[in-house]
Formats: structure tokens, sequence, C-alpha cells
């Protein structure tokens, strides 16, 4: 020990020799003199530092058996250690499981380690490290760290790593004695949403040895909080909502052409978009190295295969059945079996693991406490550019005319030489293809199995019904709402209970208004 | 007198009763007085397995009355003989008294393990069997009536209609699998005693609920008959065939409607009362709407608008299910899929329909 603190105390040399004296003054049983030690390793530039530092936190420094060299140490799979020198980073060989000898650290170390890391990250390049740095600085709750914080504010251009700055710093002076500090610091802290700030607020609070002024003010503090997280959480809420609509949306926009042209029900409408999600994962399967790509391959991939596949129906078995709308749902859902089955004996009953690309992953956070994650995100805008595909192609081009011609009157459209047989086939194409295409989108979702699209078909009809028959905007604003609405009552009633209301709606808003949200204009006794 | 008025021209019921009739006789004995060892002998497995086919074959018949008479296309049929089966089940559990694996008097098993103080209101009266069989019908019956009055009272008809009913067991079947419903959550009511006094594991027992099944199917194949020969049901065939004029010529359409969909469900009710004894189970997924949609194809199969086509498409599909699941358990939904398609696409009439136009080529040729 007191060959340690000679270390420590003797004058450096130089930066590198100063360094080496410090890391091997890490090997002590003490505690308090392997923190003095990381605090000291934490203030120099060496290029080594960061590194030991961040062995020592994981655990994984180690000192040479019947030696005191310090070495970063990996565990080997057939036991023992690959040893690396901690001060030079030159390789020391492998070791057997005797080999070396931990340097333990507890838990208030590792706390003092994860502030001191993040104190060297304070000065990263990137901003986005630093901002990383501040959070870690904040949870570490180490007040020692505060001067690193207010040193970095003065050197600060960054806009967001400045904000952070000052969030940090308020959270520390909330712990700061009975004075104006820390009754400013308490006012200015109710807009943030950080765990800290709340449990350090209620701490305040309750703690009767404080001055009333300032537990009131924590106490009002506390309630502006509570308000903000209320409202965010109904932001939230409505998100997901507008995230589970857009989905609804994907799914019943197939449905709805088909249904509006044909008057059909395509009962294999949910296994076409199964086959959507399957070939999403088989798309990984065949180019296992360009996973970030994947989606964009499987998107054409789907919309390709799913359409093939629903204009084989069409062949097969639908132009046969025409005119007559219940036969043909019967034999949908026989086809709609057979598919499952079919994937089932492909691949495998159990559900098959899609992987997300790194783009997708991660969440965007608009606010302290207020994040969405990307893929959900994605996935609504991606609905909405479907949507505004289908919308250009329908109102656009030469099929959709003929296709919204046939919607309105399939004989009349016949007599103006549209040749309807034809329009029957494109749409169904067309709307099997972006059942595919939402296939895509869920396997982002929810687990890609034989029963995937099984759910889909009763709440996409519910959707095209509530919507409006053969209505696009229809379709989107029901399914929208449909999605925000469940969402809410979820919270309330629980999932279950939610779609049982949700369906007991629809039945009732039925009643009311047989043709959907927005019918059709027409004359028509009978269908 | 009555049966031969209501089967008047109709070669195909009066063998469908007398292969019933003929049941209800020869399986009792052979189950009961043919030695074991004999060739003749019915194990009480086939007997149940044939009481299950009866009381499918019931369910059948009260949908192909919907369905075949009224162009109702319902695929959530098996929520009313589920319910049915839920009323019986409800009896049966308490029956079972402090047999149960707790011993509690009272409260069914399910319900000590939920922690439940006592029963819920809705299970009182249930240990009277006639309170039962009441519920039994009332449930099924109740439900489709405030089902059927909502939907046609607004004209809502076609495939609009099949999704809604569809989804009516969709929502019945989330809602019987939540504990908090009562009815026992995922596992549903099982592990019954006795009926009546009488234990279900004896042989004697299983034989009545067959031939009370048998019973029950001719009685529902007449009553059905009865319906579609009287001018009701002159009209509700109309009302299939051309809704909007039987409207103009002044019928209240959706009275007929739900009149004969009531009836049906009422039936499906009793079918699945009858069930429950014989496969000693009643569960939620007997709402699935594969169930319910499955029951749809052996009617398709059978024949629709024959009734006892109904019946056979029942018995055949249901047997083809028996021996496949058995053997090649992969292949089965592959058959049932294909099954969809072929009779929908080729035999739109059926067996019965398919079987009636050979003969009926056959005597024109002659």
């Amino acid at each position: 020990m007191v060959l340690a603190l000679g270390l420590l105390m003797s004058p450096p040399v130089s930066a590198d020799d100063a360094f080496s004296a410090a890391v091997k003054s890490l090997n002590t049983r003490s505690f308090a003199e392997k923190s003095s030690a990381a605090t000291l390793i934490a203030g120099m530039t060496h290029p080594r530092a960061g590194v030991v530092l961040e062995a020592m936190l994981t655990g994984n420094l180690y000192t040479k058996r019947r030696s005191d060299i310090v070495v970063i140490a990996s565990a080997l799979d057939q036991g023992g250690y690959r040893l690396v020198d901690a001060i030079s980073g030159e390789a020391l060989g492998d070791v057997g499981r005797r080999g070396a000898k931990k340097i333990s650290v507890n838990n208030g170390l590792r706390k003092q380690l994860r502030g001191l890391i993040a104190g060297r990250q304070l000065n990263h390049a990137d901003f986005q490290d630093r901002i990383e740095a501040v959070e870690a600085i904040v949870v570490s709750g180490d007040i020692q760290l505060r001067p690193l914080l207010v040193s970095r504010r003065q050197l600060e251009q960054e806009v967001a790593v400045l904000e952070a700055l000052d969030n940090a710093l308020v959270i520390f002076d909330l712990d700061v004695g009975n004075g104006a500090v820390r009754l400013a610091a308490i006012k200015a802290s109710a807009n943030n949403l950080h765990p800290t700030v709340r449990t350090k607020l209620t701490n305040i609070a309750s703690d009767q040895s404080l001055d009333p002024e300032i537990r009131g003010a924590a106490n009002q503090a506390l309630l502006e909080l509570e308000a903000l997280a209320n409202q965010y959480q109904i932001v939230e809420t409505f998100f997901f909502g507008l995230s589970l609509g857009s989905i609804l949306v994907l799914a019943a926009i197939g449905l709805s052409i088909t249904f509006g042209v044909m008057g059909v029900i395509n009962m294999a409408h949910g296994e076409l978009i199964m086959i959507g999600a399957y070939i999403t994962y088989v798309v990984q399967i065949l180019f296992p190295d360009i996973i970030e790509y994947s989606l964009l391959i499987a998107v054409p991939a789907a919309f390709c295969v799913s359409g093939i596949v629903g204009i084989m129906i069409e062949r097969s078995v639908i132009q046969f059945l025409y005119g007559r709308p219940l036969e043909t749902l019967l034999a949908t859902f026989g086809v709609s079996l057979i598919l499952q089955q079919a994937v089932r004996s492909l691949f495998s009953p159990l559900n098959r693991a899609v992987l997300t690309p790194e783009w997708m992953s991660g969440s965007l956070e608009i606010a302290q406490g207020l994040s969405i994650t990307y893929n959900r995100l994605y996935i609504f805008f991606f609905a909405l550019l479907v949507f505004a595909a289908l919308l250009l192609i329908l109102q656009r081009t030469r099929l959709g005319l003929e296709v919204r011609a046939v919607t309105q009157n399939r004989s009349m459209a016949k007599a103006m030489g549209i040749r309807s047989a034809r329009v029957d086939i494109m749409t169904f194409g067309l709307g099997a293809g972006i059942a595919g295409v939402a296939g895509v989108a869920l396997s982002q979702l929810t687990n890609v199995g034989p029963n995937l699209g099984q759910g889909y078909i009763v709440d996409s009809f519910m959707v095209v019904v509530f919507g409006g028959v053969g209505n696009l905007w229809g379709t989107l604003v029901a399914g929208l709402s449909l999605g925000v609405v469940n969402k809410f009552i979820e919270p309330v009633a629980g999932a279950v209970v939610a779609k049982i209301l949700v369906l007991i709606f629809i039945i009732l808003f039925i009643q009311k208004r047989p043709r959907g949200l927005f019918p059709q204009k027409g004359r028509a006794v009978e269908d | 007198m009555l049966v031969s008025r209501l089967l008047d021209h109709e070669r195909g019921g009066w063998a469908f009763l007398a292969v019933l009739l003929a049941a209800i006789v020869v399986v009792p004995f052979a189950n009961l007085m043919v030695p074991e060892s004999s060739v003749f002998h019915l194990s009480t497995y086939t007997v149940t397995l044939l009481g299950k086919y009866l009381c499918y074959a019931l369910l059948a018949i009260a949908l192909d009355l919907v369905w075949g008479y009224c162009g109702i296309l319902s695929l959530g049929h098996g929520a009313f003989f589920a319910l049915g089966g839920y009323a019986m089940g409800m009896y049966l559990m308490r029956q079972v008294g402090s047999r149960g694996v707790y011993g509690h008097p009272e409260l069914p098993d399910f319900m000590v393990f939920l922690d439940w103080e006592s029963l819920p209101w809705y299970w009182l009266g249930f240990d009277q069997f006639w309170f039962a069989m009441l519920m039994v019908m009332f449930v099924p019956g109740l439900l489709a009536f405030v089902f059927g009055w909502l939907a046609f009272r607004s004209r809502v008809s076609g495939v609009y209609l099949s999704i809604m009913t569809q989804a009516l067991t969709y929502a019945l079947m989330l809602a019987f699998f939540r504990n908090e419903m009562g009815f026992g959550g995922n596992n549903g009511l099982t592990d019954f005693k006795d009926i009546l006094g009488a234990s279900l594991q004896a042989d004697t027992t299983r034989v009545l609920l067959f031939v009370s099944s048998a019973v029950a199917l001719a009685t529902g194949y007449l009553l059905c008959r009865y319906i579609v020969t009287s001018k009701l049901g002159r009209v509700v065939t109309a009302v299939r065939d051309a809704e909007a004029r039987t409207r103009f010529i002044g019928y209240q359409v959706e009275l007929y409607q739900v009149w004969i969909f009531t009836v049906s469900a009422v039936i499906a009710g009793i079918a699945g009362a009858l069930y429950v004894p014989q496969v000693g189970i009643i569960n939620p997924s007997e709402f699935q709407p594969l169930n319910s949609i499955e029951l749809v194809v052996w009617v398709a199969l059978g024949g629709r608008g024959t009734l006892y086509g109904a019946a056979l498409g029942a018995g055949l599909v249901n047997y083809f299910k028996t021996v496949l699941t058995g053997a090649l358990p992969e292949v089965w939904l592959f058959v049932l899929g294909a099954l969809f398609v072929v009779v929908t696409v080729l035999l739109p009439k059926g067996v019965v329909g398919m079987w009636n136009q050979l003969t009926n080529r056959e005597s024109n040729g002659q």
C-alpha cells in the first residue's frame, strides 16, 4: 500500500510513465486506492486509458500470475484466457484458467467508472457520443463529475449537447443545499421527464427536514411533471393507434378494391399477407449479406408473388363463381386453408425469425420521455405511400378508369367496350399484390407464422365495411380511426374487451349506415 | 298422418328416417347385448363417435334451415352450438358437487382455483336439469333473436351478414377465453361425472345419449320439414329467391328472417347440449370461426336445401376427418380446403343434388 501511494505521489517523468504507474497501482486490494487510481487514469490523454477503464468496468482487468503486470484478459472457449498487456496493448499469449487473477470491482467503483468513462467521452468528436456521455453522468449521479460538465458547458458549440448539459446541471443542482440554486433547479425541472428528476423531486418533497418553500416547489413540479407525462401518454397512445391503423389500412386496402370491383370477399386475403411476410423471410435467407436492403427487395418481390398467387386464385376458382358471392367466400376460404397448410408443410408450423434492418430498429426521441419506434413510424409512412400509389393508379391511369367504371356499373361498362374480365384479373392481382406488400410490413412487427393472416380477414373486412365499399378514402379513415379507438380503449378495458367493443360498435354502426361512412352514390335496390 | 304429409315426395327423407330408426334399434343392441368377442359388437367408443356425428348432423340441419331455405349464410352457427354446449356443461359441472379435485361442495374446480368466494349469479339454477335445458334453448335463441333483429331490420344481408356472424363467433371466442367470464377460461368445462344421476362413463349412459341424439335428430328433421312445408316456409323460400320482390308484395321480410334464424339457433343449441356429455368437454375453441365455416362445407357437400343432405354431409365429412386426422394429419387441411373449392365450383347442389340429377336423367332416358 505504501508502495502504491508512493507511486502515485512520485512526480511523473513523462505522460507514458505516469500512465503505466497509475495502471500498475490498480493492482491493490483497497477499493479506495483503485478508485483514486481510476480517477487519475481518467484524467489522462493516453490512448490506452479508455480501454483500461472499459476493461475494468466489464471485469476484464486481471493481473498476470506471479507478476504484477496488469493485463486485459478475454475468456477463451476452451477455458483459460488470452492476455493483452494493459499498458502497451501487446499480446502476451494464452494462459490457463488460473494463469490470471482478477482485479475485482464493487458496485460503487462500477458506478464511478461509468461516470469517469462518460467524462472522457464528453470530449469526443461525435456529438451523439457527447450526449450519451452526459446521460451516463446523470445516471451515475456522481456529484464529483459536475465540474466536468461545467467545463464542457463552456466549450460546447453543438445546441443539442448544450441542452443536454443544461438539463444535467439542473439535475445535479437538485441536490444542492437549501438555497436559491436548488429552488431554481426545481422550477427548471418541471418539464424534465428524466426518471432521475422524478425520484429526486419525490425525495425532496417527502424530506421533512427541508425548507417548506422548497418542498412546496417540488410538489408543484411533480404535479406539472405528472400532467406532462399524461400528455405524452396520450400522444403516444395516439401514435400507437395510428400505427395499428396503418397496418389495418395496408391489410384492408387490397380487400377494399377487390370487394368494390367484384363484390367478392376474398377469404384468402389474409394468406396473401402471410405469403408477403414469408417472402421477406426467404429474401433474407437468400441474401444474408444485405439484410439492410432486404426490405427494399422484399417489397417488389412480395408484390409480384402475392399478385401472381392472387391471379391464379381468380383464374382457377373465382371466375367460375361469378355472381355467387357467398360461394366465392366459401371457395376462397378453402384456398386459404390450402395455402396455410402448404406454408406449414413447406417451412414449418413454427414461427420464422425475420430480421429487422439497422435503420428500422431503435426509436426516435421527440422529447424526454416521448419516443417513437422507427419501425412503426416507417410502416405508418409506408402505408400512406401505398395508399397514395393506389390512389394514383385508380385516378390517373387507364386501368384505374376502367376499374372505377366496372365498380360503378358493370354492365354499362361492358357496353362501353371495357373488357370486364381483364379488369377483374388486374384488380385481383393488384389487390393481392398489395396484400403481399402489407405482409412485408407486418413481418417487421409480428411473428411470421402460418397463422399470421388468419386474424386479419375479419379486421380488414370491418375496415372495408366501416369505410364504405370501394372507397379508398373511406378505408383510410376507417382503418386509422379504428386503430386509434382500439388503442385508446385498450388501457382502460384490456386488449380482448377492446376488440369485442370495436366489433360490437361496428355491428351497431352498420345498423345506422349499412353502406359505411362514405357510401357510394347510386340508386341500386339490390346489388 | 303428419309424418307422411311432411315427407310427401321425399324419398331421401324416408330413407334418412329409416336409417335413424334402424340405428336406434341396432346400435344399443350391438353394444349392450352382443358379446365383445363377436364381430358384430360395437365398442362404446364407436357408439360415442356415432353419437357425436348425430349431433353434428343436427347442427348441419339447423344451418341448412337458414342457408338452404332462407339464403342466410351464417358463418357463426358454431357459436349457438357452443352456447348450448356451455349451458349443458354448466349443469354437468354443478352435478360434480364435492367430487372435484378441491372438493368444494358448490364451486367448480376452476373457480376454487381462481379464489372465487361464491357462484356468480348466472350460474344459479344450473343444478336443476329442467332449468339447464331451458337455458340450452333460451340462450342461443335470445342471442340469435337480438343479433337477427339488429341485422335483418337494417337489411344487412349477403356477405355482410356472413362476416358479421363470423365476427360474432370470433368475439364470443375471445370473451370465453377470459377467466373473468366465469366459464373456465382456456380450459373450459370438463371432468364431468354424471348426468341425471347416471355415470357418464357407463355404457348404458353412452347408449342412452346416442339414442337421445338420434331421436333429437329425427325430431329436428321433422320439425324443419314442418317449417319449410308450411305457408311460412314458402314465404321464407321466396325471401331467399327474391328478397326485394317479397318485400314489395307486402311481407315483412325481416320478421321471417329473424324467426327462422332464431329457430335454427335453438336447434343448434340443442345439438351442442347433446354433444357435450358425449365428448366430455366444452371449451372456447368450439367458438372458432373455422368450426362454423367447416360446418358450412358439410351442408354444401351434402346438398343445401334438402335437410337430410346436410345431415349426410355432416356424417361424410366428419367420418373422413376422423380417418384422415388419425392417419395423415397434415393432409386433412388440404383435403378440407380442396373440398370447399370442389363443392362450390363443381357440385353447387351437393351430393344429393348430383344424385337427383343422375337419377332424373336416367328416368328421363327411359
